[in-house]
């Protein structure tokens, strides 16, 4: 079945002067890959933070499944199935890259009011844990410290704790931001997967993976969606070849 | 899992072994004050366990932890006054008031961070260390002398040295227990994780207000229990038990003693106490000498006493 899973209706984010979020009404249709393509300072991270509930737009509204969500705190959203990775990592640096899964899972299982039963034998935890870090290519890496991973491994965490907490609806911040390129097209591969069975919002400055893996794009500029649409049709829109494919791709 | 005999391993045996004999050695050498100090640093290492939950594990840094040792050394006096001895009535009610004190301050100043959070605690404390000094019935500004210890009902009896020694030892015991299950457990790993990335929590879909709150109101039971403890061992409480800076030596224990570390509580209540006493009849300015060695600690000793004994497991 298809639909629209989320959409924003006259999303308008102000700081002090500056409009960061110009009045963007988007639709996200069910189980398509969505970019959102623009400039540095185009506003693109500071929509996804009112997507996922981290900032509250100034005036508009945001909606889930129909569902007026403006107001939902980030917690509830997620319970929702809505997932974010950052575009700068955020994870949990003092622990292992297999505790910070595990904690993306029990956050999904039930309450935490579980004082007894040590976490670290919980197979509950670890089971969905190592699997989400096999999907991501971290598998092997599962027991050390996040903070001695990479750079690309800090990537591929963030979309393995995103997806442990078994979203329906991903956005996804410049997942590639720093990547070399073997690192890139597997994240390419990974994404290619995902978006059988996930809907997905995507960040990229990475024009080739982003027209491969892209069902529809919005262009962002100085916080407007100036065009929607099909790889195909983006291309070609005057407009936005002038605005920003024309002048080469943003840092 | 099975225990490896690591140094950490080892000098907790040790120190715990040690506070576990004191008694005989008190007993053998005819030394009593020995057993009175212990009994303090014991109370004192409860206190600064209870603390170290919120501070050391949750990152909550809570300058008017004192309060509680306040709220449970006045339940244990002004009940005495009255005539209500029994120790089956005072402690289950300086716990819950602890507690329920804990849950106010708690709930009120938990949605603040850093040094706005610092400085809610401390005035909290310094509100209730007025109410202790407006408690003119009892005492007012010179405290109030407990005439009688808390009563069993005959066993453990309070008033013998060595009885109340031990009761103070395995409530430690129990606490640290009870510490290390806590923090292993998905209760402490969401406590760990709102100290580590509280936004990423939220994220991942963690409301963590409700957990970290828990925890401070737990950590307000346990330190209330020590209040009860310590009125008990000094047979007097009095505003001074919840001073602020009486809130600033237990966040001393705690960060000497290592943050975060189950044992670290105990090292840091051990080394302020045994410092204190041979210090301050040395000389009256222990505090200058003191002073120093605790910065050269937290400079060069990250991670407190356990963690130099961590770094040491580590080179070898
Ligand atoms: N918290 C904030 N306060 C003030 N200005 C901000 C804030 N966050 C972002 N901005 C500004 O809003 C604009 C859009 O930023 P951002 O959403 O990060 O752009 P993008 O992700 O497209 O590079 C930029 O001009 C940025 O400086
Ligand atoms: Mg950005």
């Amino acid at each position: 079945m298809t639909g629209t899973i989320l959409s924003t209706n006259g999303l308008i984010k102000r700081f002090g002067g500056l409009l960061a979020t110009d009045n963007v009404s988007l639709e996200i249709a069910t189980g398509e890959l969505h970019a959102i393509i623009g400039p540095n300072g185009a506003g693109k991270t500071t929509l996804i933070r009112q997507l996922s509930g981290e900032m509250r737009p100034t005036a508009g509204s945001v909606m889930l499944d129909g569902q007026d969500i403006t107001a939902a705190p980030m917690h509830r959203r997620s319970h929702m199935g809505l997932a974010r990775s950052y575009q700068i990592t955020s994870i949990f640096p003092d622990m292992t890259a297999r505790e910070n899964v595990a904690l993306a899972v029990q956050a999904h299982d039930g309450h935490s009011f579980r004082f007894w039963a040590p976490a670290a034998d919980d197979a509950r935890l670890a089971g969905p844990a190592l699997a989400a870090l096999d999907q991501v290519g971290l598998g092997a890496r599962a027991d050390i410290p996040a903070s001695a991973l990479s750079h690309g491994e800090h990537r591929q965490l963030e979309i393995a704790m995103a997806l442990a907490t078994r979203p329906r609806l991903l956005l996804l911040d410049e997942p590639m931001a720093g990547m070399g390129p073997d690192e890139s097209a597997r994240m390419v591969a990974l994404l290619k997967t995902l978006k059988r069975s996930l809907t997905i919002v995507l960040i990229e400055h990475d024009m080739d993976a982003v027209f491969q893996l892209a069902d529809r794009l919005t262009v962002l500029v100085y916080g407007r969606a100036i065009a929607t649409g099909t790889p195909e049709a983006i291309r070609v829109n005057r407009e936005v070849r002038q605005a920003y494919l024309g002048d080469g791709h943003g840092g | 899992m099975a225990i490896k005999p690591t140094p950490t391993v080892a000098v907790a045996t040790i120190v715990l072994a040690g506070f576990a004999l004191l008694p005989v050695y008190a007993v053998l050498a005819g030394d009593s004050f020995v057993l009175s100090l212990g009994t303090r640093i014991l109370v004192m290492a409860l206190a600064a366990a209870s603390l170290n939950l919120i501070l050391g594990y949750g990152g909550m840094v809570s300058f008017g932890h004192a309060a509680y040792l306040g709220v449970g050394g006045y339940v244990v006096g002004i009940m005495a006054y009255h005539g209500v001895t029994s120790a089956w009535v005072q402690w289950p009610v300086a716990i819950l008031l602890s507690a329920a004190v804990a849950l106010f301050i708690g709930a009120l100043s938990l949605r603040t961070r850093g040094l706005y959070f610092i400085m809610i605690t401390l005035a909290f404390a310094q509100m209730i260390y007025y109410v202790g000094v407006g408690l003119y019935d009892y005492g007012g500004d010179d405290g109030l002398t407990l005439n009688a210890r808390s009563d069993f009902g005959g066993f453990p009896s309070l008033d013998d040295r060595p009885q109340f020694y031990y009761l103070c030892f395995i409530l430690l015991v129990a606490a640290l227990y009870l510490m290390k299950r806590l923090v292993g457990s998905r209760f402490g790993q969401v406590i760990r994780g709102a100290k580590s990335n509280d936004p990423r929590m939220h994220a991942i879909g963690f409301p963590t207000m409700r957990y970290r709150l828990t925890a401070f109101v737990i950590a307000g039971a346990v330190c209330g229990l020590a209040g009860v403890l310590l009125a008990n061992q000094a047979d007097f409480v009095s505003p001074a038990t919840m001073h602020w800076t009486r809130s600033g030596d237990l966040i001393v224990m705690v960060v000497l003693g290592g943050m975060g570390s189950l044992m670290g509580p105990v090292y840091g209540a051990l080394t302020v106490l045994a410092l204190e006493e041979s210090l301050s009849s040395l000389t009256h300015y222990w505090k200058i000498i003191f002073g120093p060695f605790l910065v050269l600690v937290v400079l060069f000793g990250k991670g407190g006493i356990a963690g130099l004994i961590a770094r040491w497991e580590r080179r070898k």
